[in-house]
């Protein structure tokens, strides 16, 4: 076990049964790692403009946020964290497919999906 | 051991979710997506979070993706389809989410996320066993409204999929 992570279990009893990544990986670097795929999907949104590469984008950006809730539930043991991405994961799965009927209903009127197009509603 | 694990999945992660943005062919797009969801189940994994990590993997890499395979090669898109933002629109869209992470890295570089007081740590939360019962005990009327959310997305995705009765058959 690492000296950095000692810090975290003070309390803790029941040493061997913990996961060997909590015990020795910080729950910092999960939140860094969580912020650059975020950052990533932000990237992506604001430089593409095909529209299922968007959508793509901001899928990136609910799996980062699925990770870190999961890690911070992992950590603290705590199961209701992982509920919450089980909703977060069924929410996502109804969004992609309303989502991906209005694109496909966007591409059979306008023959395209490129976003620029679609500007009516940006003033 | 594991920790290399961890960074391995970790720079696999990044390096596909990197890819999907800047991958010009749509579908290398989706298959670099299918990359960062399979290595972000191999993060659940890591992290004890079973049931999690079958979810993902049967409803993300399963379910979704192919369904976005689908409509990319329904719509039959091409590399040369999209048009491109200028190159200084993507400068600037890629220093506004560097700095938009280095300040969330600065204001995170400080937090303090060390345990309060755990009496006992069970490792076991993550199981199907052990997640049934909190999602069957606290959490049922969630469980039974997202049954109800679904079915609306059913309806909705088939009303904006089905044809107007005066459209053509134009594919």
């Amino acid at each position: 076990m690492s000296s950095a992570s000692n810090a975290y279990f003070t309390n803790v009893f029941i040493m061997n049964d913990i996961p060997e990544v909590i015990r020795t990986i910080p729950l910092n670097y999960y939140l860094y790692f969580s912020t650059a795929l975020f950052c990533i999907g932000i990237i992506g949104v604001l430089t593409r403009r095909n529209a299922i590469i968007i959508f793509m984008c901001i899928e990136l950006m609910l799996n980062s946020v699925n990770l870190l809730l999961t890690a911070f539930s992992s950590y603290r043991s705590d199961p209701n964290g992982q509920i919450f991405v089980f909703f977060i994961m069924a929410v996502a799965a109804a969004e992609v497919a309303v989502g991906l009927a209005i694109i496909v209903m966007i591409y059979r009127n306008v023959r395209s999906t490129d976003i620029n197009i679609l500007n009516k509603l940006k003033w | 051991m594991t920790g290399n694990f961890f960074y391995f999945l970790t720079f696999l992660t990044l390096f596909a979710a990197i890819g999907v943005v800047v991958s010009k062919n749509p579908v290398y797009s989706v298959l670099f997506m299918i990359l960062t969801f399979f290595a972000l189940t191999g993060h659940y994994i890591l992290l004890n979070a079973q049931f999690l990590a079958a979810v993902n993997f049967i409803v993300y890499m399963g379910a979704i993706m192919v369904l976005f395979l689908f409509v990319i090669m329904f719509l039959n898109m091409r590399e040369d389809t999209e048009q491109h933002k200028p190159v200084l629109s993507k400068i600037a869209a890629a220093i506004a989410g560097g700095i938009l992470f280095v300040v969330m890295i600065a204001a995170l570089k400080d937090v303090n996320t060390q345990m309060t007081t755990t009496a006992v740590f069970d490792s076991q939360i993550g199981m199907v066993e052990n997640l049934g019962k909190v999602l069957f005990r606290d959490y049922l009327l969630p469980f039974e409204l997202a049954s109800v959310l679904f079915l609306a997305a059913m309806a909705g995705a088939v009303m904006l999929g089905k044809r107007e009765p005066g459209e053509q058959n134009r594919f």
